[in-house]
């Protein structure tokens, strides 16, 4: 029965392996790639099984140590669950096999350290997101942090100091979800998210309980960057090593996402959050802030990897105005546009990294139209990752913003449904930023003759290597497919998750 | 108020994925220029083959119809080939046979740059086109919409010129922008009446909304497909396209884009909220007085531009105005014809910016006042640039004559006074800012001009060929392609009786 250990498979499996690559890695270094491959594939099939077997059989959940559930740590694998773990072991396969050529550019001499840092940091996440006991989630939410901060620090040599910061923040941020699951334990009595979702309703409107509420939300927005608690995250993205941010930034904020929805809408109640405390109303117009804000200041960086963590701070905004709204539809646009700016914002943070290894730097002022001909499909991808995140159709992009939209009528937030729109046309005007200049000769080049002879000279001579090209195209035909195909994908999986009460 | 029948069938998605599947071929054939240059000649046939199969059906007033996969909660990504999207697409995929063989002249004439990339644009462009021509429900509708949005981008900044990547940004700013409102106004849509399903007469929930609903809803649809129909004030992005090659000029922005503009009009107006539902809120009115004031303004500014293609621009925003304007007369007779101008300002307009292309290659002149006694260099082309100049103006028998002819007898029909007054005079501010060139052209001489002869036949026969549909429309408008016939059926399906 492999189906009955599925939740524990996945984080089980990223462990194992964090664990032994170093003691592999020791005498071979080179070992450690293959092996990291090796261990996200096997969690990224487990995670695929799982979501499959959660689709058509429901719902499964595994006792560990087989202590029954309020005393022992149980860990369930419901739908949105099933969905997390394959966003985080898809993605991070599509990353990790981009990162030989650069980890070993890199980090040379760190290589072994540094996959088994990976290997840990993808623990924690899927831990996270497979987990039902809220002390458990904090576990796995410490883990991860501390490799992230590990990773954020092997950057550049700014690196260690937005690392620190991000350390310090990330450190408050935990300590205030520990004090809050503390609240809520001295009240309920409990750790289990099923057992205390039963029991809060009984307690009903504790002070303490709205405490321990407001501590986990703010705990949890600090580690997902919503506005205004984002200010770790433009640093520590646009600094961390090229692998490090195309790993941290699609996913280590979508797992934030997911402690938000969990604990907002499954261990509290849906009415609770809106009506009692109108906490999801707060969260709404704070992810306004966020996408307005996020959005003006991407416009105005000159480098593309800080634009793309800026960017992240108003796309983080879409998912936080998609809970905010705590309807059905805007639940539906959060949850898929965290597998669609997963998807984004991998894809271009890896096509930064290819243009980091390539030309050796990724600042927007210093590209040029030879780009275009260097490295075509790598341009070629970030053209449809920038088409995605303007939000024109048939990219995934749009569709997650079509089902925030609705939802903003729906519940007649206009205002709302006018900020979508607007930030649509910020980043249009942020991403054709950098595609007029790949694209088009902005500056006269003394160099380009006027019958364009030159113009040939590096056609298809520095595209980068295949394992760093296909992850790109995979990604980039996975935002049109995901667009296309997005209704399956809500009407089989994304409609089993939403609360029955939303 | 009659829905056509249905049937399915897969012409209208072969249609559409006939000039998307060549983009691929395009690309990759971009070193052996015969072959990547036939592609593109294949496909515009076999699309207008496949596009006119469909219309004996049409005719009938039957659709084909075909429905992919569900794309949000309750809608499909679905095609509809209805008489009114057959006529369309007919226009578009006819005249890009001729803009085919056209653009290999120019291109090949001019040693342009950058080949390869402005062909294979102009495919996609086409596949969206006829994408918004079936488009059978709103949804599906913006999103061929918009990736005809994107599609034009490369080829408006062609030349890759300071003023064209100037323009290239007015023109996203303009059309993005349109574009969010229309997704917006068709969310609200489909929250509001359940379905976005285009229906002759109008949506069925749509009469059961609030008056404020109804206004804005038709305020955002408007706007948002208003700025590609360049209706004023939303039109000042035409003239700046103008920086794209001319071919781009004469099919896109005389035809396949400007013309999906007014066809997103008149599926609001009459598939949408339907003839009842605006003239009750009287909307029509909002609607007649823009499009009234635009073809007046337009002719206006079209006189104080000297660059030849501006002008045309200008005279282009006008006479899309006449098709809103007919249809916002909201009588069978305007609705005829508004319909029929979408097709013969597409004939007239697009042999006027071939003649202003084939000017350009041949003479490079681009300027009204330098254009002194080109007539007598370039008979055959200034010969089809008059033709299409009277039949502007509205003389008879080039088809425009017959299309303002039914906008007038619409205007008498619906006691509208003051829309026969305008369209008189502009047919002759039309004729103010046109006679001048072909006088020019023809009775002055100039020392300056180099007697080359004709631009390359690839050039001059489309062009002689696009004057010679307008005079035969104009003189048997059922001939061939059917237009009248098909117009009378939309309109009887749209207005009834």
């Amino acid at each position: 029965m492999i189906e009955a250990s599925l939740p524990l498979l996945v984080p089980l499996t990223f462990l194992l392996f964090a664990l032994i690559i170093p003691l592999f890695g020791v005498k071979t270094p080179t070992v450690a790639y293959p092996m990291a491959l090796v261990g996200t594939s096997l969690a990224f099939f487990f995670g695929a099984y799982g979501l499959v077997w959660v689709v058509f059989e429901g719902p499964i959940s595994s006792q560990l140590g087989g202590w029954p559930p309020p005393i022992g740590i149980e860990y369930v694998l419901d739908p949105l669950s099933a969905f997390m773990t394959v966003i985080i072991t898809g993605v991070s396969l599509l990353v990790l096999i981009h990162s030989r050529h650069v980890v070993t550019v890199e980090h040379s001499t760190k290589r072994v350290p540094y996959y088994g840092v990976v290997m840990l940091l993808l623990a924690g996440f899927s831990g996270i997101v497979s987990t039902a006991d809220l002390f458990n989630l904090y576990v796995f939410l410490e883990i991860s942090s501390l490799a992230g901060y590990a990773l954020v620090a092997i950057g550049e040599k700014r690196s260690p100091v937005a690392a620190f910061r991000y350390l310090l923040l990330g450190s408050i941020g935990a300590s205030l979800y520990l004090l809050g699951t503390g609240f809520i334990y001295i009240m309920s009595g409990s750790l289990n998210m099923a057992d205390v979702a039963r029991i809060l309703p009984v307690i009903g409107e504790q002070p303490a309980v709205i405490a321990g509420l407001i501590l986990m939300v703010t705990g949890i927005g600090i580690k997902m960057a919503l506005f205004p608690l984002h200010y770790w995250l433009p640093d520590a993205y646009a600094t961390a090593a090229s692998v490090s941010s195309a790993l941290l930034a699609p996913l280590g904020t979508k797992v934030g996402a997911y402690a938000l929805i969990r604990i907002l809408f499954f261990v509290f109640e849906p009415t609770y959050v809106r009506e009692t405390i109108p906490l999801t109303s707060i969260i709404a117009w704070l992810s306004v802030g966020g996408i307005i804000f996020g959005s003006i200041m991407a416009i105005n960086q000159g480098e593309l990897k800080r634009m793309l963590a800026y960017s992240s701070v108003a796309q983080i905004g879409y998912i936080g105005l998609g809970i905010g709204m705590a309807n059905p539809l805007g639940f539906t646009g959060a949850v898929l546009h965290m597998l669609n700016h997963a998807f984004m914002k991998a894809s271009l943070f890896l096509i930064a990294s290819n243009l980091r290894v390539q030309v050796g730097h990724s600042n927007i002022w210093a590209f040029d139209h030879h780009l275009r001909r260097q490295m075509p499909w790598s341009m070629a991808a970030f053209v449809v990752g920038a088409l995605s995140m303007i939000g024109l159709p048939p990219t995934a992009g749009f569709f997650s913003k079509w089902y925030l939209i609705l939802a903003g009528i729906k519940g007649s937030n206009w205002i709302f449904v006018a900020v979508i729109l607007l930030s649509g046309l910020l980043n249009a005007v942020y991403f054709f930023r950098v595609i007029e200049r790949v694209y088009l000769p902005l500056r006269k080049d003394p160099l380009v003759q006027s019958d364009g002879a030159t113009e040939f000279q590096g056609w298809r001579g520095r595209e980068v290597k295949f394992s760093m090209l296909a992850p790109i195209l995979v990604l980039s035909g996975g935002l049109l497919l995901l667009g296309l195909l997005n209704s399956y994908l809500v009407n089989g999986v994304i409609n089993l998750m939403i609360p029955v009460d939303l | 108020m009659t829905s056509p029948t249905t049937y399915s069938s897969v012409v209208p998605l072969l249609a559409i994925l006939v000039s998307m599947l060549t983009v691929p071929l395009i690309l990759f054939s971009s070193r052996r220029t015969n072959l990547r240059e036939f592609w593109t000649l294949a496909a515009s046939v076999t699309k207008f083959g496949l596009v006119f199969s469909l219309l004996p059906a049409a005719l009938l007033g039957q659709a084909a119809q075909i429905r992919l996969l569900q794309i949000s909660p309750g809608i499909d990504l679905a095609l509809k080939a209805d008489p009114f999207g057959v006529f369309f697409a007919l226009i578009a995929s006819s005249l890009w046979i001729l803009t085919s063989v056209y653009s290999i002249g120019y291109m090949r004439g001019l040693k342009e740059e950058h080949q390869t990339r402005y062909f294979a644009s102009f495919s996609l462009c086409l596949s969206a086109t006829v994408g918004v021509a079936f488009a059978a429900n709103l949804l599906t509708f913006v999103i061929f919409y918009e990736v005809l949005t994107i599609a034009t981008y490369p080829l408006v900044i062609h030349k890759e010129t300071p003023l064209a990547i100037r323009a290239g940004r007015k023109y996203l700013a303009f059309t993005l922008t349109a574009g969010v409102v229309l997704v917006a106004a068709t969310a609200a849509t489909i929250q509001l009446t359940g379905t976005s399903e285009f229906e002759p007469g109008g949506l069925p929930g749509i009469q059961n909304l609030s008056p404020v609903e109804i206004k804005v809803l038709f305020v955002m649809l408007l706007a948002g497909v208003g700025v590609k129909a360049a209706i004023m004030p939303l039109h000042s992005w035409l003239p700046t396209a103008m920086e794209a090659p001319t071919p781009v000029s004469a099919l896109l922005h005389a035809v396949a884009v400007v013309k999906s503009g007014v066809f997103g009009v008149v599926r609001v107006v009459a598939f949408i909220f339907g003839s009842e539902t605006l003239s009750r809120f009287g909307l029509n009115d909002v609607l007649l007085f823009l499009a009234g004031s635009t073809i007046l303004l337009a002719s206006i500014l079209a006189f104080s531009e000297n660059n030849l293609k501006r002008r045309l621009a200008y005279s282009t925003i006008g006479h899309l105005s006449y098709v809103v304007l007919g249809v916002a007369l909201l009588s069978p007779s305007s609705f005829i014809g508004a319909l029929l101008h979408i097709a013969n300002h597409a004939t007239m307009k697009i042999t006027l910016f071939f003649c202003a292309g084939a000017i350009y290659v041949n003479a490079h002149k681009e300027n009204i006042n330098e254009l002194d006694g080109i007539g007598k260099v370039m008979p055959w082309t200034m010969g089809a640039f008059t033709v299409a100049s009277l039949g502007l103006i509205g003389i008879p028998p080039i088809n425009g004559f017959i299309s303002k002819w039914y906008l007038g007898l619409g205007a008498v029909e619906a006691g509208r006074g003051g829309a026969l007054i305008i369209l008189l005079v502009s047919g002759l501010m039309n004729a103010g800012y046109l006679l001048p060139i072909v006088c020019r052209a023809f009775f002055r001489d100039s020392d300056a001009l180099n007697p080359s002869g004709e631009a390359s036949k690839w050039m001059v026969v489309p062009l002689i060929i696009t004057a010679f549909l307008s005079v035969l429309i104009g003189i048997k408008p059922d001939l061939i392609f059917y237009f009248f016939p098909l117009a009378q059926q939309i309109t009887q399906g749209v207005l009834g009786g």
